[in-house]
């Protein structure tokens, strides 16, 4: 068995052995979703009228809708009664790392994860005293000082309803899409970020640092709004592995970008990915949308995504400003019997628009790996032009890769350019580097990671770190 | 340092090497020549690891181990470097993020912690100069773009980083012009030393012009036929591989 899928299996078994599940408290409330659901989630946040209305709408379009079946993907049918739509599971804390699975630390370590945060990640309790509290606090001071709202969505609803309604909705619709509807009406929380007027954040927001971030729940919902000429770099997730008991995730990230504002969204998912058969692991079926509204804003999209058993995600631009930009970088890796159906639509709409998608995908194992995405040029984008770039890498014969590419020009001054390319990491390659005294995991690791350099460098360099180990963790013992 | 004894090695059912017979002692340099599809390159790669082939009889030792027992990558941390005749692409991959990779696992191997990157990139430097390579090459990806030249030295290059302590360099001058195999000379011959060997596995003479070997031994149908001094070299020259195969005949 790959180590990594053996280290999950046994970061799993260790927290039911640490009485995962019998510890959940009190405050879920039953299975299935009606409407009275719905009015007891909204009530349980202390809502106002207009949120609650918002969610039923969403609700009765969702009822009226089908679930999608165009993905190349493959999963038993979801039974969206037999689901807990409201729960704060807490983990019960342990009293220190020693408590910690070994092989999950190990996997820490490999990721070069900080103690600290090592702590966060495996529910060890963090003393108020630690060094990351006073971080925090100097954290959110220079952002208050700036007037950059960062706060977790609940609590936005309550301190800035006003921006919450306003942008609520404005990019992702209520009824867009079967699984963006059913989080417009059960959404749990998620983060809420706003940069004023000519404000550029001095440093990257991320969700780590945002106390509370830990139990988002399987409905997340993340707002982010850029106003004019701001600037924010903002990162979701993490690297390290992630075990969550619900199984359908369905998540809403909506960025808005004003006039000349410049918003960077980078993420690493590392959802538990299921056992190497194919057993368990994360639906994870998100829907991830910017709309650049003003001229010459820009919304840039950056995602390693290496978990999940079943991924549905296609992080979007809709360029309505005139000069305004879109991007799109991904690398995607599957291995066993994941299956990836990811990429990205770009809408041009307003003149001179331009956008770039980078796309690598991976594929190991049994799994399948597919890129989507739609280029449009509207008939008012004149002038616009599209570069997108799809290269698809295999490791052995029984994994599969896929790209179904759709471009729709309605207007003769745009460029459309589309490049693909298929590869396999060739004996050659292999023997070249074993020669020069590399092992194979690790040439298998170097050669991984040059081919999605070009998506790892736009990361922020911390982060691209750890994702370039978690790429090589992700495909240990995926060869020979 | 090398003793091959009775090689015969098969590729799907096909013989290519057969009662092959090798020593190659520290400080030495010896010249495998030969026609095309006799052998030779197999024998480098059989040396370096490569799977494909299927060795069926006969023993290799390398310093005294069983060299047929040991890993591709543990072949190469125990000293052992291939110069291949075509150099593979590795897309994305710079030269100095690879040589750095294979710097610090030889270092491992040997008990040595990793080379602080300051020490790391004057080494680079200093064997840059050594084997005349362009300074710009190590921040391009290994061997990508680079012309057939480029890839050559480019093995030379490795081999200076490494310094290895069995050196197979693999038809090196194939595809060199004069000035490219005069560097690739000067660095063989500067990288050449008492505790080390070199195997110089070529098709012409003209590399043997650059580089004096102790040894020349002559390759046909998968052995080694006639075995001499450098005079071999010359008198193959002079008399072409035509006369190897009446030779070869005559025995």
């Amino acid at each position: 068995m790959a180590d990594s899928d053996h280290i999950i299996d046994e970061f799993t078994k260790s927290e039911y052995k640490y009485g995962f599940v019998s510890d959940i408290e009190s405050e879920a409330i039953p299975k299935g979703l009606t409407e009275d659901t719905i009015r007891l989630i909204s009530a349980k946040k202390n809502e106002p009228d207009w949120l609650l209305e918002y969610r039923l709408e969403a609700f009765r379009i969702w009822q009226q809708m089908e679930e999608p079946e165009w993905a190349h993907v493959n999963y038993p049918a979801i039974n969206y009664q037999d689901i807990v739509y409201f729960s704060q599971p807490k983990k019960k804390k342990l009293d220190s790392l020693d408590d910690v699975d070994p092989e999950l630390l190990d996997t820490f370590n490999k990721l070069g994860i900080s103690l600290e945060e090592q702590k966060m990640l495996s529910g060890v309790a963090v003393d108020a005293v630690l060094d990351s509290v006073s971080v925090k606090t100097t954290f959110s001071k220079t952002l208050e000082e700036k007037g950059i709202i960062f706060c977790s969505f609940s609590e936005a609803v309550q301190k800035h309803p006003d921006l919450v309604k306003k942008y609520l909705g404005s990019v992702v619709p209520k009824g867009d899409n079967y699984f963006a509807a059913l989080n417009s009406a059960v959404f749990s929380d998620g983060s809420f970020c706003y940069i004023p007027k000519g404000v550029r954040s001095p440093v990257e927001l991320s969700t780590y640092f945002r106390i509370n971030a830990a139990n988002t729940g399987q409905f997340e919902r993340t707002l982010i709004i850029g106003d004019e000429a701001s600037y924010v770099s903002y990162l979701e997730g993490c690297t390290a592995p992630r075990r969550d008991e619900n199984q359908l995730h369905a998540a809403v990230v909506e960025i808005v970008a004003l006039k000349d504002a410049e918003v960077k969204y980078s993420t690493v998912q590392n959802w538990y990915p299921g056992n190497s058969e194919g057993k368990g692991g994360i639906y994870n079926f998100v829907t991830k949308r910017g709309l650049a509204k003003g001229s010459n804003s820009k919304i840039s999209w950056t995602q390693v995504e290496t978990g999940s058993a079943v991924t549905w995600k296609y992080p979007s631009c809709v360029l309505l400003g005139d000069n305004s930009q879109g991007e799109f970088y991904s690398v995607a890796v599957t291995n066993n019997f994941q299956q990836a159906d990811t990429g990205s639509k770009m809408i041009h709409i307003g003149r001179n628009t331009k956008s770039t998608i980078i796309s690598k995908g991976i594929s190991a194992g049994y799994s399948n790996n597919s890129y989507r995405g739609l280029v449009k040029m509207t008939p008012k984008a004149t002038n616009s032009r599209n570069f997108s770039q799809c290269d698809s890498m295999l490791l052995g014969d029984k994994c599969g890769a896929h790209t179904f590419p759709y471009i729709k020009t309605y207007n003769k001054s745009s460029i459309v350019e589309h490049e693909a390319t298929t590869s396999k990491i060739s004996e050659d390659q292999l023997f070249y580097l074993q020669q020069r005294g590399i092992d194979e995991e690790s040439a298998i690791s170097l050669i991984v990671n040059g081919y999605a350099k070009e998506v790892l460098n736009k990361l922020p360099m911390e982060f691209a770190v750890e994702a370039q180990k978690l790429l090589s963790i992700s495909l240990e013992g995926s060869v020979g | 340092m090398l003793t091959i004894k009775d090689l015969k090695v098969s590729i799907e059912d096909t013989v290519i090497l057969n009662n092959l017979n090798l020593e190659v002692k520290a400080g030495e340099v010896h010249a495998i020549m030969g026609p095309n599809g006799t052998g030779k390159s197999t024998l480098a790669s059989v040396i370096a690891g490569k799977d494909e082939f299927e060795v069926q009889e006969g023993s290799i030792t390398y310093m005294g181990r069983n060299l047929l027992e040991m890993a591709v990558e543990e072949r190469a941390r125990e000293g052992i470097f291939l110069g291949f005749q075509y150099p593979v692409e590795i897309p994305g991959v710079s030269m100095t993020n690879f040589l750095r990779t294979s710097v610090n696992e030889i270092r491992k191997h040997k008990g040595l912690d990793k080379l602080p990157a300051a020490d790391f990139i004057k080494l680079m430097n200093d064997k840059k100069k050594l084997v005349e390579v362009d300074s710009n090459m190590t921040n391009r990806s290994v061997n990508t773009g680079f012309s057939g030249g480029e890839k050559k030295k480019n093995e030379i290059f490795q081999m200076a980083m490494l310094d290895p302590r069995l050196s197979i360099l693999d038809e090196t001058d194939s595809g060199l012009d004069i000035d490219a195999l005069k560097i690739v000379a000067h660095g063989v011959n500067a990288l050449r030393r008492e505790d080390n060997a070199t195997i110089l596995i070529t098709h012409y003479q003209r590399l043997l012009d650059y580089i004096i070997p102790d040894k020349v031994h002559v390759i046909y149908d998968g052995r080694i036929v006639k075995s001499g001094g450098k005079e071999l070299a010359i008198e193959l020259e002079e008399k072409g591989y035509e006369w190897l195969k009446t030779h070869e005949k005559a025995l």
